[in-house]
C-alpha cells in the first residue's frame, strides 16, 4: 500500500494543471451546451464573462472580444441559450470554463418570448406607430430592393414589376440569414437613403424560413433602419404567416415578395385604359355640350318672327293712331266752333240793355207817384189812434189806481225784493208825492 | 390644380386633374368657353399621362458596395 503510493508519479501543481488542461481541451474541443445565462458582463477589455447554469450545476463562460461582436443574440439574464465553443481550464484559479464562439437561443418558445419582449420595447419607443407610416408613391420613379441577389425572391419581384409597370429597379444584394445579415440589411437601407438620387420606394424581402432563419429581420438594427428610412418601405419577409419586427416597422407589409411588387407599382395597362376612358368621357362631354348649344341656337332661330309680320304690326298700329289723330282733330275743332257760336248768341247789343232798363225805370216811377200821398194820410190817422192808447199805458195812471213805485237812493226803480238790503233808504212814489222809507228784513 | 405647367405634373396628379375636369363637365355647369378650355387641357393631360406611361422601361441594376471611400457603383443586374 505504501509502495503503491510511491509508485504513483508525483506532479507539481502546475504539471497536473497543465495535464488536466490538455485533457479537457482535447476531449471537449467542440461542445454545445444548453443552459441559462447568468451574471452577463462585458469587461472594458471587450471580453464578456458570464455563467451558464441549470438546476444542478454552474459553468463559467467567457466570450472573447472578437466573438462577442459576432454573436447572433445578445445574451440577457435568464436567457436559455445553446452555447457552442470549447472547454478550457484556468490553472491560476483551479477553474474550468467554456470559451463561447457562438450562441443561439434555445428553443422556439424562448425565441418567441424574446421577440415579444423586444417588440414591446420597440413599440414603446413608437417605432411601429401608425403616424410614422409613410404613404407609398403611386408610380415610383425607381425602386430599391434589399434582398439576396440569388434565389426566387428577387426573380419574383422583378417579374411582377415588369408585368405590371416596367420600372428602374436597384438591387442591393445582402445576406438574408446568418452572421452579419442584420447589419448588411440595415446598411443597405441606410445606403439607399443616402444615395445622391435615392429610389422613391424600397422593398425589403426574403423568402420563407424558420423563425431562426428570419431572425435577422427581428434585430434592432434592421427595425430601426426601417423605421428611420425617409424612403417608404414595403416589407415582405417570409410567408404570409411569418411576421417579423421588420414588417411592423415598415410602411406597408406584403405577405409575399410578389405581393410587394404589386404594392409597389400599379398595372400600366389598367391605367392606360382608365386614362382612355376619361378622355373619351371628356370628348363626349364637349360634343354633347356643342350639340346641345347648337340645337338651342336652332330653336331660338325659329322663334325669331319674319320682318314683314314684325313691321306689319307696327305699321298697323301707326295707321290706327294717325287715323285717330285726324278724327280727334276734327272733333275738337267742331266742339270749339259750337262753343263759340253758343257764347256769341248770348252776347246782346248794349242798346237792347238800355231800352230794357228805361222801361223798367218808367214802371217804377209810375208806381212811386201815388205812394207818396197815401203814406202821409196813413200816418196821420194812425197817430190819432195811438195817442190816447199811449196815455192809458202811462204808469202815472196806475199810481192813481193805488199802485206805488219804489225807487232806491239813486232814483232807480226797484223791481225785486232781493235788490234791497235791510237798512237801505228807499223812496216810495205815490200819485201825489214821494215818501222816504227805511227797509226792514225780507219777509219770508 | 394650381400648376399650369402640365409637364411638371406627376402622372397621379395629371390623372386626378383629368378626372376632376371630366366630372365638372359632366355636371354641366361649365360655359362653352370654359368647356373648350377644359377639353384642351384634358387632352394635354391625357397626352402627358400617356407619355409618362410610355416612359416605363425595365432597367435593373445592382449596387456594388465595397469601394473604400463608401461610395457605391452600379452595374446591370442579371437574374440567375
Amino acid at each position: 500500500m505504501y509502495d503503491l503510493h510511491h509508485n504513483t508519479p508525483e506532479f507539481t501543481v502546475s504539471e497536473i494543471s497543465q495535464t488536466l488542461k490538455k485533457t479537457v481541451e482535447s476531449s471537449f474541443s467542440h461542445v454545445r451546451i444548453r443552459g441559462e445565462v447568468s451574471s452577463f458582463k462585458v469587461h472594458t477589455s471587450g471580453h464578456a464573462y458570464f455563467t451558464l447554469k441549470d438546476e444542478g450545476a454552474v459553468l463559467d463562460a467567457v466570450c472573447w472580444r472578437g466573438s462577442v461582436s459576432r454573436l447572433q443574440v445578445r445574451p440577457e439574464e435568464g436567457m436559455e441559450v445553446i452555447a457552442t465553443g470549447k472547454l478550457t481550464t484556468y490553472p491560476g484559479r483551479s477553474k474550468y470554463q467554456i470559451v463561447v464562439e457562438s450562441m443561439e437561443i434555445a428553443g422556439e418558445g424562448a425565441l418567441l418570448k424574446m421577440l415579444e419582449a423586444r417588440k414591446k420595447k420597440l413599440a414603446a419607443e413608437g417605432l411601429f406607430d401608425e403616424e410614422r407610416k409613410k404613404s407609398l408613391p403611386f408610380i415610383p420613379k425607381s425602386i430599391g430592393v434589399v434582398t439576396s441577389p440569388t434565389g426566387a425572391v428577387i426573380r419574383d419581384i422583378l417579374h411582377r414589376i415588369e408585368d405590371r409597370f416596367p420600372n428602374h429597379v436597384l438591387v442591393w444584394p445582402v445576406l438574408v440569414q446568418g452572421d452579419g445579415a442584420a447589419e448588411q440589411i440595415a446598411a443597405a437601407i441606410h445606403g439607399f437613403n443616402n444615395l445622391p438620387s435615392p429610389p422613391e420606394l424600397l422593398i425589403v424581402a426574403r423568402g420563407g424560413g424558420s423563425l431562426e432563419d428570419l431572425w435577422c429581420f427581428n434585430e434592432e438594427v434592421v427595425v430601426r433602419a426601417v423605421a428611420d428610412s425617409t424612403i417608404p418601405i414595403i416589407s415582405a419577409v417570409g410567408h404570409e404567416t411569418d411576421i417579423t419586427l421588420c414588417d411592423f416597422a415598415a410602411d406597408q407589409r406584403a405577405p409575399t415578395p410578389t405581393a410587394a411588387a404589386e404594392f409597389a407599382v400599379p398595372v400600366r395597362r389598367d391605367l392606360a385604359k382608365h386614362l382612355q376612358h376619361h378622355h373619351s368621357r371628356l370628348q363626349d362631354q364637349l360634343d354633347q355640350k356643342l350639340s346641345l348649344l347648337e340645337s338651342r341656337v336652332d330653336s331660338l332661330k325659329r322663334g325669331i318672327p319674319d320682318l314683314d309680320s314684325l313691321m306689319g304690326d307696327w305699321t298697323q298700329r301707326l295707321d290706327d293712331w294717325s287715323e285717330r289723330l285726324n278724327m280727334s282733330w276734327n272733333t275738337s275743332l267742331k266742339t270749339h266752333h259750337n262753343q263759340v257760336s253758343m257764347i256769341s248768341s248770348r252776347l246782346s247789343h248794349p242798346r237792347q240793355t238800355l231800352e230794357k232798363w228805361e222801361s223798367a225805370l218808367q214802371g217804377v216811377c209810375k208806381r212811386l207817384e201815388p205812394m207818396g200821398m197815401r203814406s202821409i194820410n196813413d200816418n196821420q190817422s194812425q197817430l190819432q189812434r195811438w195817442g190816447p192808447l199811449l196815455e192809458s199805458y202811462s204808469y202815472e195812471r196806475t199810481l192813481e189806481r193805488g199802485f206805488t213805485l219804489t225807487l232806491d237812493a239813486q232814483g232807480n226803480v226797484v223791481t225785486s225784493a232781493n235788490a234791497i238790503n235791510a237798512g237801505d233808504t228807499l223812496n216810495i212814489r205815490f200819485k201825489d208825492g214821494e215818501r222816504k222809507v227805511e227797509a226792514k228784513e225780507k219777509v219770508a | 390644380m394650381t400648376t399650369n405647367n402640365i409637364s411638371e405634373l406627376s402622372f397621379e396628379a395629371a390623372l386626378q386633374e383629368l378626372e376632376t375636369l371630366v366630372r365638372k363637365l359632366e355636371e354641366g355647369k361649365v360655359n362653352l368657353e370654359d368647356s373648350i378650355a377644359s377639353y384642351e387641357r384634358g387632352t394635354a393631360l391625357k397626352l402627358h399621362c400617356e407619355e409618362k406611361l410610355r416612359e416605363a422601361r425595365m432597367r435593373v441594376e445592382k449596387i456594388m458596395v465595397g469601394t473604400p471611400d463608401g461610395t457605391h457603383t452600379t452595374q446591370p443586374f442579371e437574374t440567375s
